[in-house]
């Protein structure tokens, strides 16, 4: 087989068909734009993750003077109780989950509340007997929270357990329900962008016929016949496929980077090189698909 | 070169067989014609040589290959080793006759160097070689049909099946045409023609095979279209 006449027969295949192969570059576009969105939303996710579950403690908060009688019924914490608990968090059940642990008193919580403490500060309505002093457990294994909350939550002298992890799940959330949007939307597009392929496979061939009727009888292979329209079907995604990755570079370098990551630095958003890292995974996808979706229509279609 | 056995084809939906039980040996170098009405099965069996179909049942040995049995990803290879002209020329209208000819040689994976010899090569054995830059639309319809010749030949196949290559064409383009076929045959090519030009026939006297209603009627050496006038269906035929 001569490449170079391969790629006459693309070029010939696309100029004579190019509304058709625009519109397989347009909806492969905007179906690979969801699939990218959907995977940087997941980079997000794992970026929040990383960053601030590091960060995120357990806190055993314990009992003091002013607890309900249902949550802490032999009210303030006893001496023994504080040695038991301090017992447990060095026991060797849960040393292998348990990196650090800071014990904080009631009057360091509430010096912690007037440093803490702007205009409106809570310290100056309460007294450090109100506060509860607390155990800050830093995990070795984010996974094990709920073991190392289930631990301490029925213990007595316990207030309650915090696992301040909890706090993100609202918008880890969020984000997971904006991946399945982004993925459906996807997936309804990428079948689309699949079927048009099809069609237009079928539509290049019946405006060649005469070639592929002269290409045949002279013995030309299944392969050389079929290789232009899979290559056009390819070529047409490849091009949509870099579209989408250019726009969303586009709109995180400009929307993220440039001005949102600026105003909310603590978020630790993804950047232009996360794009391009899940670049490689969106080309793929449509490159699979557009060979599956071609080479089915020509396999049907241009059979010698 | 070619022989049937037994060689039955019948068609979807068709009530009797295109061809039934066709017996049929072609040697190399022989210039054979096909003859019979529209609809008699010449075409038929044309395109069982071709490999464009399968007989239903019988073996059919075409250039060393049993086609009854040929894998599909081998028929590309058989095809190149023969060629093929039609009625209708099947020429590609937006390239030049060079380019036409040099299209059958670029599928086939040729070399550049080897297409910038023979294509000049058998534009001078049709005779066409100044016409190398022209486009088919600017051509006769006989210098249409030398040019799907050159085609047909530019890969020096050993067989060339053509199906009626006079069909279209006013008596004198088609006296050329077999002027030129006869050279080819006489190069040492086989040709298996099917017509029912019987000018063509008659002015040639080959063998000639008539195949009706799917059968070999007559198998006769150096022959015309017809000798004997047979019965009411081949009268209709001459009328016709």
């Amino acid at each position: 087989m001569n490449l170079s006449f391969v790629a006459r027969e693309v070029q010939e295949g696309i100029r004579g068909n190019f509304s058709m192969v625009l519109s397989i570059v347009l909806v492969t576009f905007v179906s690979l734009s969801f699939v990218s969105v959907a995977a940087l939303l997941q980079i997000q996710i794992g970026n929040l993750k990383s960053y601030w579950y590091d960060k995120a403690q357990i806190a055993i908060y314990l009992c003091n003077d002013f607890e309900s009688e249902l949550i802490c019924p032999s009210g303030e914490i006893t001496q023994t109780e504080k040695i038991a608990i301090a017992g447990q968090l060095k026991s060797s059940v849960l040393t292998p989950y348990i990196d650090s642990y800071s014990f904080e008193s009631q009057d360091e919580a509430y010096q912690r509340l007037l440093d803490d403490g702007g205009e409106l500060n809570a310290a100056q309505y309460l007294n450090p007997d109100q506060l509860n002093a607390t155990y800050w457990v830093s995990l070795a294994d984010q996974n094990k929270a709920d073991l190392v909350v289930e631990a301490f939550e029925s213990q007595p002298g316990v207030a309650s357990v915090a696992d301040q992890r909890s706090y993100f799940d609202p918008i880890i959330g969020l984000l997971n329900g904006a991946t399945l949007a982004a993925g459906s939307i996807a997936t309804v597009m990428l079948f689309s962008a699949a079927l048009l392929t099809t069609t237009t496979i079928r539509l290049s061939a019946f405006a060649r016929r005469r070639e592929i009727g002269i290409m045949r009888l002279v013995g030309a292979s299944s392969a050389s016949i079929q290789l232009p329209f899979i290559l056009e079907g390819l070529l047409a995604a490849l091009l949509g496929g870099g579209l989408a990755i250019g726009l969303n570079a586009f709109l995180v370098e400009n929307y993220l980077t440039d001005s949102l990551a600026t105003e909310l630095a603590f978020a630790n958003f993804v950047t232009v090189a996360d794009v391009f890292a899940v670049a490689p995974y969106v080309l793929g996808l449509g490159a699979i698909l557009a060979v599956l979706a071609s080479g089915i229509s020509t396999f049907r279609h241009l059979r010698t | 070169m070619i022989r049937l056995e037994n060689v039955t084809k019948t068609y979807r939906g068709a009530g009797t067989s295109a061809l039934a039980e066709v017996q049929l040996q072609i040697d190399r170098g022989e210039f054979v014609f096909l003859v019979g009405s529209s609809g008699s099965g010449k075409s038929s069996l044309l395109r069982l040589m071709l490999r464009e179909e399968k007989p239903d049942s019988g073996d059919l040995f075409v250039l060393g290959e049993n086609l009854k049995t040929l894998p599909q990803r081998r028929v590309a290879s058989y095809r190149r080793k023969l060629g093929v002209v039609f009625q209708d020329f099947r020429l590609l209208p937006n390239k030049t006759v060079y380019q036409n000819i040099a299209f059958a040689l670029q599928v086939i994976g040729k070399s550049r160097a080897f297409m910038e010899t023979s294509v000049p090569d058998v534009l001078r054995l049709v005779g066409l070689e100044d016409k190398a830059s022209s486009f088919p639309a600017a051509l006769s319809g006989g210098e249409q049909q030398r040019v799907a010749i050159a085609r047909a030949l530019v890969n020096r196949p050993e067989l060339l099946l053509a199906d009626e290559p006079t069909g279209n064409l006013d008596p004198d383009n088609s006296k050329e045409i077999m002027g030129l076929l006869s050279r080819i045959n006489f190069s040492g090519t086989t040709i298996v023609m099917a017509t029912h030009d019987r000018g063509v026939v008659d002015q040639m006297q080959r063998r000639v095979v008539e195949i009706r209603e799917g059968r070999i009627v007559r198998d006769a050496e150096t022959a015309s279209y017809r000798e004997v006038p047979s019965g009411p269906v081949g009268i209709s035929e001459d009328q016709a």
